[in-house]
């Protein structure tokens, strides 16, 4: 039995705690008083991954089986989450392969010819034939790449499809072939509570003039959090959509959640609660920090990138997608909550070397402030756990280091956007229409491997509830330059930086360290 | 006796200058050692003799500091004008001074700018086809006549040149000051009819983008005339100093670009697509439909890779720094050369400084006897936020 989710306060018996702070860690003491919150400890795993698989295609909820629904001649189209989700990826074969073989398997025997498989990448980055390779599996890439394994491409406009508008006027456009598909088999990983059900197929195989509905300034900001589906206007939009495609379409969801070990044996220590670490891991803690500090910042990037996570899953949902959906937030819930009463003051986040959209790449000035500002901040049910007006601490070296081919727009965004202002409407209403369809832009997202042009603006919409929320950011050991192009001060020690909170905040502020990752959400009361 | 500076031969002093400035950092060491370095010296001369009649003695009151003469004294200036003036002589052509001598249409004590290209007129010669035309800055016969070699005053040992207490000038290369102007902003005039004389040199085409690289004077003074001589449409300007973006601004600039990777950021306002060598800087496949460089020469590979194909990039300072031409071939540009001014731009520099807001241009005025501050000061003018920095002649 996993032990849950647990909040520390901080006394004199505590250790120093570890914080992540980009490609590096560091152990801080923090004042007494403070709290931790810590996730529940890594879930047992399914034992019979496979027999899991089969039973859930063969019982799902709301629909047929899976082998009732395959039939001979019909066109079926199978997407998967792209390489954004999980974080760090994880160890093959990826839940992903292991799925798609048994959807193979099952559509091989009922004789369909018709097959396609899609990386439902939206506007992120195409994935290259490697990273295909790695998700989907030696086998299953041999079978269908490149003809009939592929990334969406969210701006070819003749394989885009309108299904419609919903009652609010968004408008609904889709990849063309999973459109005119018999049906659609989605494969989800969720690692947030954001992710999976009615976001999969509406956002994960949208155009721009889709996405643009629900990823703005105005619904970021009423989506509090939008970890928090029922109270996230992002998901209201994802659910008015979804509702569309269900009256339109056959989509046979399966959903999958995964546990918390989130970084390997050798850094095992890094899934503990320090308090718990035995004499081998306070050792490791020594060597890999010695080691890691003194790798030159290339050789670090790459090690931390080859690092995979060797995650368990915890559950295997098929069916029809709101059904599944209820079943896997349940799921992950179970794995990331922790309650916590009230917000605090001062907020601290140790910021990790990895994000969504820098999977073998650079995590930019622009992912960072999404990470912390976006994903972490947003990482509570109920209310944030910094009070409004509050401060909010990151650690993170925030250097001025682009991915000059994932990231071309990003680096544009914050030499002249940010250079002009930092207001997420401002941005909004001057900027992206010109990103959002800049042909060069357009050009190396469509055949580079380059983030779509509006993205970078996404990224700083993702921060925009915590922009309006918090009264200060501070960086420690953020690079002051970068830092202050965003608009946020920074600081050499956390001393340091709690000093100048308490210009905000007073003389004795309650102090929440969200202890984070392994993933854990705060339920905040 | 005339107090002068007097840049002589020296081909130790030439070559060391050259060297220094050459290496890393060499605008930073340029500024530093310029003034040691330089054949430059202060020295009594007897006053001009005037050629013939038709010229007066002329008593500078201001004289600037171009970017030509720190060129000059640097040794970056190309050889190739040696051919064409005579040493020693006394640098300094962009000079306002008061007339001492009566000539025809102006009477003895009148304050004078110089138009200071020395063509068939001045010399006494018969004109050849470019000073007939009324386009003495192409002049054939700039070696002979009734003065020494030299382009312009400023180059020539018989004029002498604004950085002395009196130099010699012919009757039509002055022009008479209206009143309500002053001395700092009626030194820019020689300037400023370059930079009218730059935009005309290219036809500009309504709406047409343009790019200017380098916001010093000249840079500047380019905009103001792209704005006032043309209906050109957006103004790209790469300026490196915070003081030269406000003035760029000022003058009409659209929009202003740091010189960290300009091809980069007018990519976005012109909507090209940017293409990037493996060796090399990073060039625009699209971009401008002109480009100004004004920076003498460093900026003219940055105007070639931000050019559209078919476009043109127009010259304006003396160029000083080699270059890749592959562009030019390749998006098959024109590349035009602007030099000094001619026809009406002279007159037409008057009239716009009397309204321009070049107010501030010139915030630092020497004596002669601190010329190596002076020197100095003008090599680091960027980086201590000065536009223009000048003598004053009569100053002690």
């Amino acid at each position: 039995m996993s032990r849950p989710g647990f909040v520390l306060e901080v006394d004199e018996r505590t250790p120093a705690l570890l914080m992540h702070e980009g490609e590096g860690f560091r152990l801080e003491r923090l004042p007494l008083g403070s709290r931790v919150i810590y996730p529940p400890e890594s879930l047992p795993a399914l034992r019979d991954l496979d027999g899991e698989i089969r039973r859930a295609l063969a019982n799902p909820l709301g629909r047929e089986p899976l082998h009732e629904l395959i039939k001979a001649g019909m066109k079926l189209t199978i997407v998967f989450d792209d390489l954004s989700i999980p974080l760090p990826p994880m160890q093959t074969p990826d839940i992903r392969q292991r799925i798609i073989e048994h959807v193979l398997e099952i559509a091989a025997g009922k004789g369909v010819d018709d097959v396609e498989l899609i990386a439902g990448n939206a506007l992120h980055r195409r994935m290259t034939p490697a990273e295909l390779k790695r998700t989907v599996g030696e086998r299953v890439f041999r079978s269908f790449f490149p003809r009939h394994l592929r990334n969406h491409d969210a701006e070819d406009r003749g394989q885009l499809s309108v299904i419609g508008h919903t009652p609010h006027g968004e408008i609904v456009e889709i990849n063309r072939r999973a459109a005119e598909s018999d049906l659609i088999v989605y494969v989800n990983v969720s690692l947030t509570a954001m992710s999976g059900g009615p976001k999969s197929v509406s956002v994960g195989l949208a155009s721009y003039r889709s996405l643009k509905h629900h990823h703005n300034v105005h619904t970021l900001r009423h989506s509090r959090s939008f970890n928090d589906p029922p109270n996230s206007a992002m998901h209201h939009s994802y659910d008015r959509m979804a509702g569309l495609l269900g009256d339109n379409l056959k989509i046979f969801q399966i959903e999958t959640t995964v546990n918390n070990n989130t970084f390997p044996t050798q850094l095992n220590f890094l899934n503990k609660r320090e308090w718990e670490w035995n004499l081998k891991d306070q050792a490791t803690y020594l060597a890999v920090k010695r080691a890691n500090d003194m790798l030159p910042p290339g050789r670090r990037r790459q090690i931390w990138h080859r690092t995979a996570a060797p995650y368990g899953v915890t559950s295997v949902t098929a069916g029809a997608p709101e059904e599944v959906h209820t079943v896997t937030m349940r799921n992950l819930l179970r794995q990331q909550l922790t309650e916590l009463d009230g917000p605090s003051d001062i907020g601290i986040w140790g910021l990790p070397y990895i994000c969504p959209y820098n999977v073998n790449s650079i995590m930019n000035p622009i992912l960072v402030f999404s990470l912390g500002l976006g994903y972490f901040f947003n990482l509570y049910r109920g209310q944030p756990i910094v009070r409004k007006g509050g401060v909010a601490i990151f650690y993170h070296p925030v250097r001025n280091e682009f991915h000059p081919v994932h990231h071309p727009s990003y680096i544009d965004f914050f030499e002249e956007v940010l250079a002009e202002t930092t207001d997420p409407v401002a941005i909004e209403a001057k900027f992206e229409e010109h990103f959002a369809t800049d042909p060069w832009y357009t050009h190396l997202y469509r055949n580079s491997y380059a983030y779509h042009g509006v993205h970078p603006l996404y990224m700083w919409y993702w921060g925009a509830h915590a922009l309006e929320h918090l009264g200060d950011v501070i960086f420690v050991g953020g690079d002051r330059k970068t830092t202050a192009r965003m608009g946020f001060r920074t600081a050499s020690t956390l001393d340091d930086a709690l000093e100048m909170a308490r210009e905000r905040v007073g003389g004795s502020p309650s102090i929440t360290y969200h202890h984070t990752p392994p993933l854990a959400m705060a339920d905040v009361r | 006796m005339n107090l002068t500076l007097e840049y002589h031969r020296s081909p130790a002093r030439y070559f060391a200058g050259r060297t220094v400035t050459a290496a890393v950092h060499g605008a930073r060491t340029a500024a530093a050692v310029a003034a040691n370095l330089s054949p430059l010296r202060l020295i009594t001369r007897p006053d001009p003799r005037l050629p013939e009649d038709g010229w007066t003695r002329v008593k500078p009151i201001i004289s600037g500091i171009c970017g030509s003469d720190l060129g000059l004294l640097t040794g970056r200036n190309s050889p190739y004008l040696s051919a064409v003036i005579s040493l020693p002589f006394t640098p300094g052509h962009e000079v306002v001074g008061e007339t001492l001598d009566d000539v025809p249409g102006i009477p003895r004590g009148s304050r004078v700018v110089i138009d200071p290209v020395l063509g068939c007129l001045p010399r006494g010669v018969d004109t050849c086809q470019w000073c007939d035309a009324d386009q003495h800055s192409r002049c054939d016969h700039i070696t002979t006549g009734v003065v020494s070699a030299g382009i312009q005053t400023g180059f020539c040992t018989d004029t002498s040149g604004g950085w002395s207490q009196m130099l010699v000038a012919h009757h039509s290369q002055l022009h008479v000051l209206p009143d309500g102007l002053d001395d700092r902003s009626a030194v820019m005039i020689e300037p400023l009819s370059c930079a009218i004389h730059t935009v005309r040199r290219v036809s500009v085409p309504d709406g047409a983008s343009v790019l200017v690289v380098g916001a010093g004077t000249v840079g500047l003074l380019t905009v103001l005339a792209l704005r006032e001589y043309t209906k050109c449409g957006p103004i790209y300007v790469v300026a490196r100093y915070p003081h030269q973006r406000e003035r760029a601004r000022e003058m009409g600039a659209t929009e202003v670009l740091a010189t960290n990777r300009p091809a980069r950021a007018l990519r976005r306002s012109t909507g090209a697509f940017l293409a990037h060598p493996e060796r090399g800087d990073e060039y625009l496949l699209g971009g401008t439909d002109l480009a100004f460089e004004c920076t003498a020469g460093s900026g003219l590979d940055t105007a070639l890779r931000a050019v559209r194909a078919g476009g043109t990039v127009v010259l304006s300072g003396m160029p000083n720094a080699g270059v890749d031409l592959t562009p030019i071939w390749f998006r098959e540009l024109q590349l035009v050369g602007a030099y000094a001014s001619g026809g009406q731009d002279f007159p037409d520099a008057i009239a716009l400084a009397q309204q321009a807001p070049l107010a501030g241009f010139v915030d630092a005025v020497y004596p002669l006897a601190r010329w190596r501050e002076a020197i100095g000061h003008a090599s680091a003018a960027g980086r201590l936020g000065t536009i223009k920095v000048a003598f004053d002649p009569q100053k002690d």
